[in-house]
């Protein structure tokens, strides 16, 4: 009756977490799927290949450094770490950019700045970003040839599937077809081109790439990455405080100048609805690697991201500044969190 | 020119003055670098560095005279946070000096064997063995820091250095081994062991 | 008067920061049965005699001495001022050994335990029970509590007595701390449903001896049939007034005396100190019927209820077991292991301590003994490096920062542990357990914790090994200095003295000039070999 058992005794607690690295990324991915939807819808499938290359590119990459570090290979892949960077850059660079575009944009985001270091939940910046600086700063032509979205007479010409593909891989665009014909400014460029030859908010939104409170197409993008996002809050895989400081700092920054002057100063809708700024706040700075881990350190962190992409939009060089703004403030992330320690139990401040 | 070099001497007034006061109202007193050296030191007291205790060795290095690898009992803690402090590469220890021991020990006298001979008594640099003459020494064993200095003067050969035991009271969790495969989960986390 | 933390203390439930929602498996063994079952006598009772925080105990029995139930088999060690509390023999017999044996402690060494080998007779020493406890005072209360070798039952085990010791006229809430809030266990709510009255008779001497104005039984939220029990049981001793039962919100780790104070009262209990300074004494409701017990019946803490849970276990349930039993009868009185069984934990999932066996005894620390499956021990996932995701600062009650300490462990960096407050770490496991990249934080933080104590015990022993080493070269220095005034002075005098007189008058002034500095010297050295030197 007495027999004796022995077992193996390690520390408490004794349930192992229920989450996993990859469960979180997974969910991340989910959620882009609406936004990703509807941006085909608007832009064409040349979406849908960007992401399939830069996805190839970047799990081709993760699988040659890991293989280099000597770490587990299939552990790391199955975290879809590399997919959700892949995926975010895809999303950022235009439907029919060549294809090596996505190519050095992955080498920089999955070689550069994340295993050179040192891999998974050492980079200091985020990967998705960097690449999409890299290739903006490096290819500026490329990166600007933006199509014009559903809805417009100019998509009447947008190319098929086979088509775009066609282009990505050759460069060049089907015969009957030219690049000025199909390029279409961005909403963000013609604001800012707009106000810089002090026309009229009012004049500059008569375009047809404007939409009801932000661009054509793009407000509606936006529309399904908050969809998404919010159903990532709910899930708790990202908590509130970056989007909502994003996006409350952004109108409370914009509110007064559009009440003060509407006619040269655009509505603050206009500026969450244009751009990245919705993907911005929901995927990209929301990244935990990069980013914050306290709650006060997360607001201080949106509303870092948040000044700083207002300040590029209106007086630096590039419509849109999500990218540059959420990499800056991936180099205050640390300096943040220091100062933001909670206070723990019992103790003075 | 002229304005030039007038503004410039005084400048190199103002702030020679002000380095002047600093260098009075801010003086340390001591030899801040060797008070630094000997708090990591593990004040053993063992002279197995050469030096006659830790405070004399903390002196030497903090002048340059001696490499911070001479200290056995400190081990490689002690030179990696000596480097440290220093700005200094780590270095493995002198062998020369001795070997760091992985437990810390105390001495013991073999009372039976004892003469009472005191020599022991003399030796110890902390005052930690109790005795007189003729009469049977004992070692504190709270007090002893283990520098072995007792055992060569004594002529009966009585006293023995033991490693201090690892109790319950006393014992703590080590480092976690931290597990990096799927295999080892089911080794170590499912699997009965006896 | 200023307003006292305790004031509205009760009236609105607060926060305190982080905690988890655990799925808390209760049903599995709650009241089932009610009352609770005894166990039979084991073959042999193993009692450790350190079974609390502090210093051993002194055993006052020797091997073959014929015990009674009930009987003190070691007392609180003299040594030093650390609390100790009395071990009893839990049923009658002889003691067979005295011996260092495997204790339920998460190094696996061996501690001091007494055997005993119970006769069959379970024959009780002759009890001390008290009529009225309104004639007791302060200082009989906590000598009887003393006695009777009761310590915290929750699974701290501090002493009571200690515990109970300079608190009078202090306090004036008392809590009584009914929430279990880590899943399985369920071993207080089957007190309150089957003894409810003892645990407000013991609210009740606590309130008239130490002039206590105000009791609290915290419950959890689901246990909604406790509530009605007890309301009953204070109509029953007309305590209405006094004695009130709050449910709080089942949130982990809410049990915690610190996050249940401030659920309770919105107050944190200041670092370093304890829950008196906020005039607020908590005890487990087991605890306070043990006091009961003791003061009323004069009966000592010889065994105490039991949950025996989990997958691995074929019929959970909750039993009276006495102290020693070996771990094995609890489990074969329950019906024994289910084939999944993969680890026996003493305590509940999140703070439990895991066994190596179950031989091991069951003390007075064990609330539970959980047998886990594969299914519920295996991680889906190896450790992953950290993504900084910040769950585990959310969940954190004491408001840390897990992953940065984490690092810092790694790291060996103990020094930076103090500015991060590691010591206000709870090892309540919430961190750990939201981990997605399943690093095991609450070990790091263990063996964090180990490294700070034996450096700061470490660097104390080399203050004092300095300072002795320090007083010693002063003090060769000064017999050095010593001696050459003295050759000095001999000299002279022998080169100054030509006559016979001369020379005995100097070696007079000698003898008397080496009595004072023997007297001068003596205190000193005294004091500098002797033993209770204070650095």
């Amino acid at each position: 009756m007495n027999f004796s058992r022995g077992f193996n005794n390690m520390g408490s607690p004794h349930l192992p977490p229920e989450n996993t690295v990859g469960k979180i990324m997974l969910q991340v991915l989910l959620a882009l799927l609406p936004g990703i939807a509807a941006m085909t819808w608007f832009f064409g499938a040349g979406i849908l290949i960007q992401i399939a290359l830069s996805v190839l590119f970047a799990v081709s990459l993760e699988w040659a450094m890991l293989k280099l570090h000597g770490k587990p290979v299939r552990l790391f892949l199955s975290d879809y770490s590399a997919v959700i960077t892949a995926i975010l850059f895809a999303l950022c660079i235009p439907p029919l950019a060549p294809w090596w575009i996505s190519l050095i944009g992955m080498i920089a985001a999955i070689v550069v700045a994340k295993h050179l270091y040192g891999g998974l939940g050492q980079n200091v910046f985020n990967p998705a970003m960097v690449a999409y600086v890299v290739v903006l700063i490096a290819f500026p032509l490329e990166l600007t040839r933006w199509l014009p979205p559903r809805g417009l007479a100019e998509a009447e010409l947008l190319p098929g599937l086979l088509q775009s593909l066609q282009t990505i891989f050759s460069g060049h665009l089907p015969v009957n077809l030219s690049w000025d014909a199909i390029t279409q400014a961005t909403p963000l460029d013609l604001l800012k081109d707009g106000v810089e030859q002090n026309r009229m908010i009012s004049e500059i939104r008569r375009a047809p790439v404007f939409g009801n409170y932000g661009g054509r197409g793009w407000e509606w993008i936006a529309n399904f990455y908050a969809l998404g996002g919010i159903w990532l809050i709910w899930r708790r895989v990202i908590s509130w405080h970056i989007p909502v400081a994003i996006i409350a700092s952004v109108i409370i920054l914009t509110l007064p100048a559009w009440l003060y002057d509407p006619s040269s100063n655009p509505i603050p809708l206009e500026h969450i609805f244009s751009g990245a700024l919705v993907l911005g706040a929901f995927f990209i700075a929301t990244d935990p690697v990069t980013g914050c881990a306290s709650r006060r350190g997360k607001l201080i962190f949106g509303l870092g991201v948040a000044l700083l992409t207002l300040t590029i939009r209106l007086w630096g060089g590039y419509p849109d500044g999500v990218a540059f703004a959420v990499l800056l403030m991936n180099m205050f992330a640390p300096l943040i969190d220091r100062y933001t320690r909670p206070r723990a139990y019992g103790k003075p401040r | 020119m002229t304005a030039a070099v007038i503004i410039l001497t005084l400048l190199a007034l103002i702030f020679g003055l002000a380095l002047g006061y600093a260098a009075i109202r801010f003086r340390i007193e001591g030899n801040p670098v060797a008070d630094e050296i000997e708090a990591i030191l593990p004040q053993t007291q063992c002279a197995q560095c050469g030096y006659p205790g830790c405070r004399p060795y903390a002196e030497a290095i903090a002048a340059e005279e001696a490499e911070i690898n001479r200290c056995p009992p400190g081990g490689e803690a002690g030179i990696k946070q000596l480097a440290e402090l220093l700005g200094k590469d780590i270095i493995p220890l002198d062998a020369d000096v001795g070997i760091e021991k992985a437990l810390p020990e105390v001495a013991i006298i073999h009372e039976d064997v004892c003469i009472g001979c005191t020599k022991c008594i003399q030796a110890c640099p902390v005052d930690a063995i109790l005795g007189a003459a003729k009469q049977m020494h004992t070692v504190i064993a709270t007090e002893c820091t283990g520098c072995e200095l007792c055992i060569p003067p004594c002529p009966v050969d009585c006293i023995d250095m033991i490693p201090t035991k690892i109790d319950i009271t006393n014992w703590h969790w080590g480092k976690p081994i931290p597990i990096t495969t799927i295999s080892e989960i089911a080794d170590t986390r499912g699997e009965e062991v006896a | 008067m200023a307003q006292r933390p305790t004031d509205n203390i009760g009236k609105y439930l607060h926060n305190f920061p982080g905690g988890l929602k655990l799925r808390h498996h209760k049903a599995l063994s709650c009241c089932k049965p009610l009352p609770a079952r005894y166990l039979p006598l084991s073959t042999e009772y193993c009692i450790p005699v350190s079974q609390h925080l502090g210093q051993p105990a002194e055993v006052v029995v020797s091997v073959g001495q014929q015990v009674k139930k009930g009987q003190a088999l070691s007392t609180p060690g003299k040594t030093g001022n650390a609390p100790g509390a009395f071990v009893h023999a839990p049923t009658s017999g002889e003691i067979t050994a005295i011996e260092k044996r495997p204790v339920p402690h998460p190094s696996g060494l061996n501690s001091l335990c007494i055997v005993l080998q119970p006769d069959g007779k379970d024959r009780w020493v002759e009890l001390e029970p008290v009529d009225d406890y309104r004639k007791l005072d302060c200082d009989e209360l906590i000598q009887r509590v003393q006695a009777a070798g009761i310590v915290g039952l929750g699974g701290a085990v501090f002493p009571t007595d200690i515990k109970l010791q300079g608190t009078s006229c202090l306090i004036n809430t008392l809590i009584l701390n009914g929430v279990e809030c880590e899943p399985y266990i369920s071993c207080d709510e089957t007190l309150m449903k089957q003894a409810p009255g003892k645990i407000i008779e013991g609210a009740l001497i606590l309130c008239h001896v130490f002039k206590i104005e105000k009791v609290i039984i915290a419950i959890e939220d689901p246990m909604d049939v406790c509530n009605l029990e007890l309301e009953q049981s204070i109509s029953e001793f007309n305590a209405g007034d006094c004695v009130e039962v709050i449910r709080v919100p089942m949130l982990y780790p809410e049990g915690g005396e610190r996050q249940l104070i401030q659920v309770l009262s919105g107050h944190e209990v200041p670092a370093g100190q304890l829950p008196i300074s906020l005039g607020i004494l908590v005890q487990n409701v087991a605890t306070v019927a043990a006091i009961r017990d003791a003061v009323i019946d004069g009966i000592p803490l010889i065994e105490r209820l039991v949950t025996v849970t989990g997958a691995g276990i074929r019929e959970p349930q909750n039993v009276h077991a006495r102290i020693g039993t070996p771990i094995a009868d609890l489990v074969d009185f329950c019906g024994g292991y289910t084939a999944g069984i993969a680890r026996l934990v003493m305590g509940g999932p999140l703070m439990g301590l895991g066994l190596r066996n179950d031989q091991l005894p069951i003390i007075k620390a064990s609330n539970c003994v959980l047998a886990l499956t594969h299914a519920d021990i295996t991680s889906t996932q190896p450790e992953m490096p950290c993504i900084n995701c910040g769950n585990c600062v959310s969940v954190c009650p004491a408001g840390l920062l897990p992953q940065t300490l984490q690092t810092v462990i790694r790291a060996e960096n103990f020094e930076a542990l103090e500015s991060l407050n590691l010591d206000a770490c709870i090892e309540c496991g919430c961190c750990d357990y939201v981990c997605p990249s399943h690093i095991p934080l609450v070990d790091y933080f263990r063996y964090g914790k180990g490294e700070q104590r034996a450096q700061a015990k470490e660097k104390q022993e080399s203050d004092i090994a300095r300072l002795r080493f320090e007083r010693r070269e002063q003090r060769l220095e000064k017999q050095q200095a010593e001696r050459l005034a003295r050759h000095q002075r001999r000299k002279r005098a022998l080169a100054g003295s030509s006559s016979k007189k001369d020379s005995v008058a100097a070696a007079i002034a000698r003898a008397k000039a080496r009595k004072q500095v023997l007297a001068a010297n003596q205190p000193d050295t005294n004091s500098e070999t002797g033993k209770g030197e204070n650095s």
